[in-house]
């Protein structure tokens, strides 16, 4: 054997052996290679926050701040504030966020704790398809079958005998803030579900026996011990979702109405960040137009990267929190 | 000794303790069937109102203007492949040379930002990278382009396939990365030849889910591929893709485009569920047999 | 032989007074477990097996490592029903009443037989909402729920070390302050029998011996039921003792019960005195 490989060794000398050698240095050059797209990747992001700064510049030289507190967005004539779709994608997200939650925290509880293994699968699953569902063909089947079949009649009760408040003054339109926000606690049920999932998993065993053994119900040891032990990471989750609600753009496109309508009626049609964005970025015929569109695009692009990172930080927490080792 | 848990009111509240669980934990299985109940009803309806329209025509002849029969999506087919391509074809060597080094050196400080980096990329709405590409290839070439719409899909699949990689770059156990480089392999070889085809099929399948979303995806789309009534391959002219071409039909004031909208979401749908159920399947697969 | 008897007679002055201070006959039994076969799934883990627990004594359940004490231990409070794919036949009861009859209350169960783990596992929350946790469930509250959560404070010796800390974490204890005080949180729910799991196998000598003490303390009001692979503890501390073993299918199996004395001094069989003079295990 040791023969083979000296011959071996010999052939890498003269020419050959610098070539062989050479490429060994390929090493060097495989390094260099991988900081440097690693740092590419570094770039990008970078780079994407920096190119909606740069070509921003003009509305945020001429409203300043106050971009972010008018109320008037007139192309014609080139007044612009982000006020409404500020304001209609907080409601519509947060909305959604409110009617997702307890649903994807009964689907995480059945499927962590009381579904059996083969089920827990299968529904685990088909929650998780629910988000591979492009945002644009839920905008269509809520265009044309959930809204007329679902949100249209919700809405309708809801005027009959909730109408006298403002949220839910008439008259009733079928594309709406309702809807939108409907539709996107649907898609968000699949994100919340799946975080708070894992968080119920990562809570030690022994939690769960302590409650139990105690004569404890199912359902007390759940609601009183494992919930509040993954508080935060549930928490981590919900953010998560609402970063998401927030970007969506096709299906609330589809679904909101696109309309200016300042009236707080849930019941309305209503417009937010990414909808406007989406509508009028191919119109936008000058500069101030376009840049005030990619103002709003940056003001998204903060507000998601905050939430991720508050999520993130929270989902970690959880999964650190380690019951004290026993000291002596 | 019984004394005080035992009440008057004792039995009532024990009913009551007992009614309250099997209550909720009924809500919970309740809640469970609620989630699937969208989704069963958005496969079947885009099935049974697409299937109506579909035919091999749909699927090779071009657009017809308003009001003409027939036609079909075959640019929106192309369209998506190609678009797809360029992304895949970026995203896919830059995310895994960059899980590369972040498994490799997670702690260094350009490990650590570039973690922190994909994270947030990976919570960039689509819409906004929409806006980047915009700025970065559609103004300077003045023109709307597929190339465009291909780099915002690449920055929007980027961060999934470095976290795929990633996640399969760890599991490939460190003995076999050491038995290859005690041979005298060199690092690069050791990477690309021993660990990446250790790591291959998470990697795929963390492909294909990547390839499922952005196929999918039409905010990004609106104002840089801009979708193309035509036939065009070109990489520097507007393309049309699979949900640009749903959204345009979708919200068009025409029935008969408003029926072709849906077969197009079920050619879509089609598309990306199956990637999502073949990947998510092999996945599963490949764990249970890792349990052995 | 000689080296044996030595053995044994070490072991013997180390229980309570050279005679057994209590007499069998007069003792009503709490629990009986009767032809006792359990199982996991195919495998049997436990197999016929026929012990008694009397009132307000200290039993104790000894063997090698995974010979299914523990597996018994949680039969007496239906903690095994957790485990998928286990199934109990036989009887076990308790003031004569078979637990896992048609239509018990497996919730009720639990409160009257409380346990008491291996680790400790106090919940993230305050040292007073730790004890008070079982009693909240029933109801009690106000003046009421204090005077229950300090009585059991006492009762498990840990009184005076946590009253001026009542509401920080129960996770800032030291070990063996976290022990008690899992042992506390199961008394405030008033239970008539406690189970152990090897609770002194996480703690320190001395965390240890205060533990025991307290045991004995218990054993005045309540039902005590140790599992442990510790021999002198349980010499120590028990007065009655099962000893169990596995055979070849590791299925395990009563080999001898009686009382501590009896078990120690004169057992009856083999296996019984090897696993005591430490031939093995």
């Amino acid at each position: 054997m040791a023969v083979t490989i000296q011959a071996h060794r010999l052939v890498r000398s003269g020419w050959a052996g610098a070539l062989a050698r050479r490429m060994e240095h390929g090493d060097i050059l495989f390094r260099w290679l991988l900081v440097a797209v690693a740092g590419g990747v570094l770039l990008l992001v970078a780079a994407v926050g920096y190119e909606l700064w740069i070509n921003s510049a003009l509305p945020r030289a001429q409203f300043g701040v106050g971009f972010l507190s008018t109320t008037t967005w007139d192309p014609v004539v080139r007044e612009f504030g982000a006020l409404p779709f500020i304001l209609g994608t907080l409601i519509t997200s947060l909305l959604a966020l409110v009617l997702a939650i307890p649903v994807s925290l009964g689907i995480a509880i059945f499927l962590s704790e009381l579904a059996p293994p083969w089920l827990s699968t299968l529904l685990g699953f088909l929650v998780e398809l629910l988000a591979a569902v492009p945002s644009v063909v839920y905008g269509l089947w809520g265009l044309f079958v959930f809204v007329p079949i679902v949100v249209r009649p919700v809405a309708e009760a809801l005027n009959q005998t909730l109408g006298f408040t403002a949220l839910f003054a008439g008259p009733v339109f079928g594309p709406s803030r309702l809807a939108a926000s409907l539709i996107l606690a649907i898609m968000i049920l699949p994100t919340i579900s799946a975080v708070s999932r894992d968080v119920f998993r990562a809570v030690p065993n022994s939690q769960r026996e302590a409650a139990l053994a105690l004569g404890a119900t199912e359902w007390e040891m759940i609601s009183q011990v494992l919930v509040p032990y993954g508080l935060s990471g549930i928490l981590g989750a919900v953010i998560l979702g609402l970063g998401r609600a927030l970007g969506e753009t096709m299906a609330v496109t589809m679904v909101i109405g696109n309309n200016l309508d300042l009236t707080p009626s849930l019941l309305h049609p209503g417009y937010t960040m990414a909808s406007i964005i989406a509508n009028e970025f191919t119109e936008a015929t000058y500069d101030l137009y376009l840049q005030s569109l990619i103002e709003i695009g940056l003001v998204l692009f903060v507000g998601t990267l905050l939430l991720n990172l508050i999520a993130r930080f929270l989902v970690w927490q959880v999964a650190r929190r380690v019951p004290q080792e026993v000291r002596a | 000794m019984s004394g005080s848990t035992r009440r008057p009111s004792g039995r009532a509240r024990y009913t009551w303790r007992k009614l309250t669980n099997a209550g909720m934990l009924s809500l919970t299985g309740l809640a469970a069937f609620l989630a699937v109940v969208p989704l069963v009803w958005i496969v079947v309806y885009v099935a049974s109102q697409g299937a109506r329209f579909l035919s091999v025509d749909f699927f090779t002849k071009l657009p017809t203007p308003v009001g003409v029969p027939g036609g079909g999506i075959a640019n929106a087919l192309a369209g998506t492949a190609i678009l797809v391509g360029i992304a895949g074809a970026v995203s896919i060597p830059i995310g895994v040379l960059t899980a590369f080094y972040v498994t490799d050196k997670p702690s260094t400080p350009l490990g650590l930002a570039v973690r922190f980096g994909t994270d947030v990329l990976s919570g960039v709405p689509s819409i906004v990278v929409g806006i980047f590409a915009y700025t970065v290839v559609v103004l300077p070439m003045k023109r709307f382009s597929a190339l465009s719409g291909g780099l915002a899909l690449a920055v929007i699949m980027l961060p999934t396939v470095i976290r795929a990689t990633e996640e399969m770059l760890r599991l490939v156990p460190n003995d076999l990365r050491e038995a290859s480089l005690a041979l005298g392999a060199p690092e690069w070889k050791t990477s690309l030849a021993v660990m990446l085809p250790a790591a291959l099929n998470g990697v795929i399948t963390g492909v294909m889910l990547g390839v499922a979303r952005v196929a999918g995806e039409t905010a990004p789309l609106l104002f840089t591929s801009f979708g193309n009534p035509f036939w065009s391959t070109r990489l520097d002219q507007p393309m049309a893709a699979l949900p640009h071409t749903l959204f345009t039909y979708a919200i068009s004031p025409y029935k008969d485009w408003h029926a072709k909208a849906w077969a197009t979401a079920l050619v879509l749908m089609a598309l990306v569920l199956s990637l999502n159920i073949v990947a998510r399947a092999w996945t599963m697969l490949r764990q249970a047999r890792l349990r052995g | 032989m000689i080296g044996q008897a030595i053995h044994l007679g070490g072991l013997a002055s180390a229980l309570r007074g050279p005679e057994q201070s209590f007499d069998p006959a007069d003792d009503s039994v709490k629990m009986r477990v009767a032809d006792l076969n359990v199982y996991y799934r195919s495998f049997r883990a436990l197999a016929d097996l026929s012990v008694e627990v009397p009132e307000r004594r200290i039993t104790a359940f000894i063997g090698p490592s995974g010979c299914g004490k523990s597996t018994l231990l949680r039969t007496l409070n239906r903690m095994n029903d957790l485990v998928p794919g286990s199934r109990v036949e036989g009887r076990v009861t308790l003031d004569g009443g078979d637990i896992y009859g048609p239509g018990v209350d497996v919730v009720d169960v639990r409160r009257r037989v409380g346990m008491v783990f291996q680790r400790p596992n106090a919940f993230p929350k305050s040292t007073f909402d730790n004890v008070a946790y079982g009693p909240r469930l029933y109801g009690v509250r106000g003046r009421e729920l204090e005077a229950l959560v300090e009585g059991s404070l006492r009762r498990a010796a840990l009184w005076d070390e946590v009253k001026d800390k009542l509401h920080r974490s129960a996770l800032a204890l030291s070990g063996g302050q976290q022990q008690r005080l899992c042992i506390a949180r199961a008394l405030a729910v008033e239970p008539e029998v406690i189970l152990m799991d090897e609770p002194c196998s996480a703690l320190d000598p001395i965390a240890t011996l205060k533990i025991e003490d307290l045991m004995r303390q218990l054993a005045q009001d309540y039902t005590i039921v140790i599992v442990t692979h510790n021999m002198q503890q349980a010499a120590r501390v028990s007065d009655y003792t099962a000893f169990l073993m596995v055979d070849e299918e590791r299925t395990g199996r009563l080999i001898e019960y009686g009382t501590t004395q009896q078990i120690y001094t004169t057992p009856r069989d083999r296996r019984t005195e090897d696993y005591i003079t430490g031939r093995f295990g």
